[in-house]
């Protein structure tokens, strides 16, 4: 593999991590829960993927479907129940309610799946792929999910920005208790919301699962993955997710391209880069401007 | 308009920060840690080797409470710290051939000092940048540590030979139970000077409402580095422990000195016994190493699962944990970290 | 015949440990317009806010229209026909100007307000209907806030003084707004710190001292010594004695 195949493989590896940082930047936005069950929740639509391409003798591409829909409702019911709850105590309580709830996700899965690693089949576009030029080939499997990954990320964006749903969504991120007074049922908003975010991480589950093996402890590794991804892009932004899903997706795969070891590596140290960077950047800013002023 | 009420000659209430309870507490605290010191006479090798695992718990939920209880700074990634503790007494001891338990000391300073430009990386975030941006950091020594074969690379190691060339496994076992002990105690002590200084009254303001804190002149940074480096320094010393009670270890997988089950157990510890509270993180450890001792075997691979769902549980309906409840509800404090204000009669 | 559309009963509210509205009762008809004067930290603000539904009660009713809504959350009363335009303004920052009108449509209220007819109402607003909340200055930002309270077209609209912070002719052209609410037969409840204002704009007022009504009256048969006795809690007609530096 040479750089630039390194380089171009970083830049579809992108598509994947904006998709599933997606959800997690929507949470974060809208209802600044930081959800680090995330990833096992990528995790389980993978699983239910496979049950159901399994047992109903269906492609992965149709057993999405009905998957799909669970994870709408998983997500919308998640928010009822725990999340809504969680933020009543504080920003503190949600990160631990999640987190223990990353840890029974892996643990149960564990027990119902066994260990073994899987994959799920892509059926034929899984090994299609495009030779461009001598040292450069793409996978058409990677294309198709960088193309998705923007096609949800337009849509939202148009939902946001268009229509009625999309209005209420951002006003109640800003204010819940002011749209409240304009007829906005906030909980319900909330848990439309979570509903988008956990169909979003099952469906990035799935194409994880289709393009490489997966095994129960999958979840939190592609947690920290996505939340790299959120945050390198800036949070608060749906295109800054695509941007920190690619500058994470070529820092590791130029990493990988030094040593195959180094493919997380790489990810994790640039993650700290850009945060150290961002920091001294503001807490500069901040304190040139206090000179300013004063 | 009337005159104003005159003013009472002496003030009607009296600050107090010992009570008759807490101090008969702390006396009796004081004793046990003299007769745990004697357990080695006492007890057989099964209750040593428990008790062991018990203090362990002890320091890292403490450590776990100062940072997310008094700090404000949820962290999912003290592991590194479990976990440089761990390998720096494998190295100092095994390929340096220092005495494992010096090397153990030596390791807890080498935690601190570590500790002090993680600080300078991490303390910057906020929240669940914080909490993230420590758990990367676990994740980039896990990494360094299995890609060193000098370490044993990503199959582990093991400190066996340090021991057991020294010490009989009984010897291994009391002066393993003393370190612990001594440390745990330590960790106590160190804390509670700490949040009766005034760098505790710092640390409370500046979890309630940072901004405020910083107005009035608390050095917010400065509070947060010291618990930082606090916790740093105790969970490595754990990390030591866990080294010395298990003797081989590994840098990735479930099991790993790195892993984030660690972080799983601190969080349940601190949040059943009481976050932010002093006597809380106790009370949990006692009842994680309860819960261990009895279920965990039985209970296979839903050990974790059970674990996972209590602190789910906790977390939405008792957010306050039981020490947390218990004392709202009675007012108690059994240690005199707070102030009070009783009525003069 | 008129309604009575709002009828509050012995409403008591309390501020975490601080009892801010105690024991309040008021009647409003449809097509009034009443003021609610007091100094600050009367408990001006937590009563409109309880009445909207956005601040729990620890005793008392509220009836809208005949219904008990004491226990309906804020977006529910809403949608039946109460809009609070609340102290502070409280646009969504980085929503225009069009888009804070049309988040209204939350409330599916038919009426004659529509954004067109807000823009009529409130003509600065017009250039402005693509810019950024955050970037308008307090008089544009009031009337949008006026104007998205009334896209939900309620029945009662409460103002929460809505002049704090304005320039006098911004609050002069806002108050020409207000003036043709009133005419138009919208039914307000409006709080207010301009006493002057307060009693020419409304057809009764209504003062509150430390969480109680102390004073009420049709606003042409109150004189202003009396509100400003009632205002600052004096006794009118004092017996020599009281009083004093």
């Amino acid at each position: 593999m040479t750089w630039v195949n390194a380089v171009v493989h970083g830049i579809l590896l992108g598509g994947y991590y904006a998709l599933l940082a997606t959800g997690l930047s929507l949470m974060f936005g809208v209802m600044r829960i930081i959800n680090l069950a995330h990833g096992s929740l990528a995790l389980v639509g993978a699983y239910m993927t496979f049950l159901v391409a399994e047992h109903a003798d269906v492609s992965t591409y149709v057993a999405l479907v009905p998957v799909l829909a669970g994870a709408l409702l998983i997500g919308y019911a998640l928010q009822r129940t725990m999340l809504e709850r969680s933020l009543r105590s504080g920003e503190l309580v949600p990160l631990l309610a999640t987190f223990g709830l990353l840890i029974v996700i892996a643990n149960v899965l564990q027990r119902a799946f066994s260990p073994d690693v899987r994959s799920l089949s892509a059926g034929s576009i899984g090994t299609a792929s495009w030779r461009l030029t001598s040292s450069l080939t793409i996978s058409w499997f990677d294309v198709l999910v960088l193309g998705i990954a923007i096609v949800v990320l337009v849509g939202l964006q148009l939902l946001l920005v268009h229509t009625q749903a999309g209005r209420e969504l951002r006003a109640t991120a800003a204010d819940p208790d002011t749209a409240e007074l304009l007829g906005v049922n906030s909980r319900a908003v909330y848990a439309r919301a979570a509903a988008i975010a956990v169909a979003t991480a099952a469906l990035a589950g799935v194409f994880y699962a289709m393009r490489s093996n997966f095994d129960p402890s999958a979840g939190p590794t592609q947690l920290i993955y996505a939340f790299e991804a959120v945050i390198i892009g800036g949070i608060g932004s749906l295109w800054g997710t695509l941007v920190g899903g690619i500058v994470l997706g070529v820092a590791q795969t130029v990493g990988a391209q030094i040593d195959v070891q180094y493919f997380a590596l790489a990810g994790h140290l640039v993650f700290l880069a850009v945060l150290t960077f961002r920091a001294i950047a503001q807490a500069g800013a901040f304190r040139s401007f206090g000179k300013v002023v004063a | 308009m009337t005159a104003l009420a005159p003013r009472p000659t002496s003030a009607p209430v009296r600050v107090e920060r010992w009570t008759p309870l807490s101090g008969v507490f702390t006396a009796a605290l004081v004793v046990l840690v003299v007769v745990l010191a004697f357990a080695p006479r006492l007890f057989g090798q099964g209750t040593l080797d428990n008790l062991v695992e018990l203090y362990f718990l002890v320091i890292l939920a403490i450590m776990w409470n100062a940072l997310a209880g008094y700090g404000g700074l949820v962290s999912i990634g003290q592991q590194a710290f479990i976990g440089i503790g761990a390998y720096a007494v494998v190295f100092l001891s095994v390929q340096h051939s220092l005495n494992p338990y010096l090397a153990m000391l030596l390791a807890t300073l080498i935690g601190a000092g570590i500790s002090i430009p993680i600080a300078g990386v991490v303390l910057w975030l906020r929240g669940g940048a914080f909490a993230i941006g420590t758990w990367v950091v676990a994740e980039i020594f896990a990494i360094l540590v299995s890609l060193d074969a000098s370490l044993g690379g990503g199959t582990g190691t093991s400190a066996v030979l340090a021991f057991n060339l020294r010490y009989t496994p009984e010897q291994r076992l009391r002066n393993t139970y003393w370190f612990a002990l001594a440390a745990a105690a330590a960790s106590l002590v160190i804390l509670f000077l700490l949040l009766r200084s005034r760098l505790g009254a710092a640390l409370q303001a500046i979890r309630d409402d940072e901004e405020a804190a910083a107005s009035v002149g608390v050095r917010v940074l400065f509070g947060k580095g010291v618990l930082f480096v606090l916790a740093g320094a105790g969970c490595t010393a754990a990390g030591a422990i866990i080294l010395a009670w298990q003797l081989s270890i590994l840098p990735l997988g479930p099991d790993s000195v790195f892993g984030v089950n660690w972080t799983a157990k601190m969080i349940f510890m601190v949040l059943v016994g009481g976050l932010g509270t002093f006597e809380g993180p106790i009370v949990g450890a006692i009842v994680l190493y309860l819960l261990e001792t009895y279920t965990a075997t039985p209970l296979g691979v839903w050990y974790l699962v059970m674990l996972g769902s209590i602190a789910i549980g906790v977390a939405l309906f008792a957010p306050k944990g039981i020490w947390g409840t218990v004392q709202e509800r009675f007012g108690i404090q059994l240690l005199p970290v707070g102030y009070r204000l009783r009525r003069r009669a | 015949m008129t309604t009575t559309l709002l009828a509050v009963e012995r409403i008591d509210s309390r501020h975490g440990l601080l009892q801010a509205v105690r024991e309040v009762s008021l009647e409003i008809q449809e097509g009034e317009t009443v003021a609610l004067v007091g100094a600050n930290g009367a408990g001006k603000t937590t009563l409109l806010r309880t009445i909207a539904g956005a601040h729990r009660p620890s005793g008392g009713r509220v009836l809208f229209a005949g219904e008990d809504v004491t226990g309906v959350p804020a977006y529910r009363r809403a949608r039946l026909g109460i809009a609070l335009v609340p102290e502070g303004r409280k646009l969504f920052p980085e929503l225009t100007v069009e888009e804070n009108l049309r988040v209204a449509a939350a409330a599916r209220r038919e009426g004659r307000w529509t954004v067109d007819e807000v823009l009529e109402a409130f003509p600065l607003l017009q250039p402005l209907r693509r810019k950024r909340a955050a970037s308008l200055s307090g008089g544009e930002q009031q009337a949008t806030a006026i104007g998205r309270a009334l896209m939900t077209n309620p029945r009662l609209l409460l103002l929460d003084e809505v002049s704090l912070g304005l320039a006098p002719l911004a609050v002069e052209a806002l108050y020409h707004a207000i003036e043709a609410l009133v005419a138009g037969g919208t039914t307000i409840l409006l709080v207010e710190q301009d006493l002057a204002r307060a009693m020419r704009v409304a057809g009764r007022v209504i003062c509150m001292l430390e969480g109680r009504l102390v004073l009420e009256g049709e606003a042409a048969r109150l004189s202003r010594e009396q509100v400003t006795d009632a205002y600052f809690g004096l006794r009118t007609g004092a017996t020599a004695g009281g009083g004093g530096a």
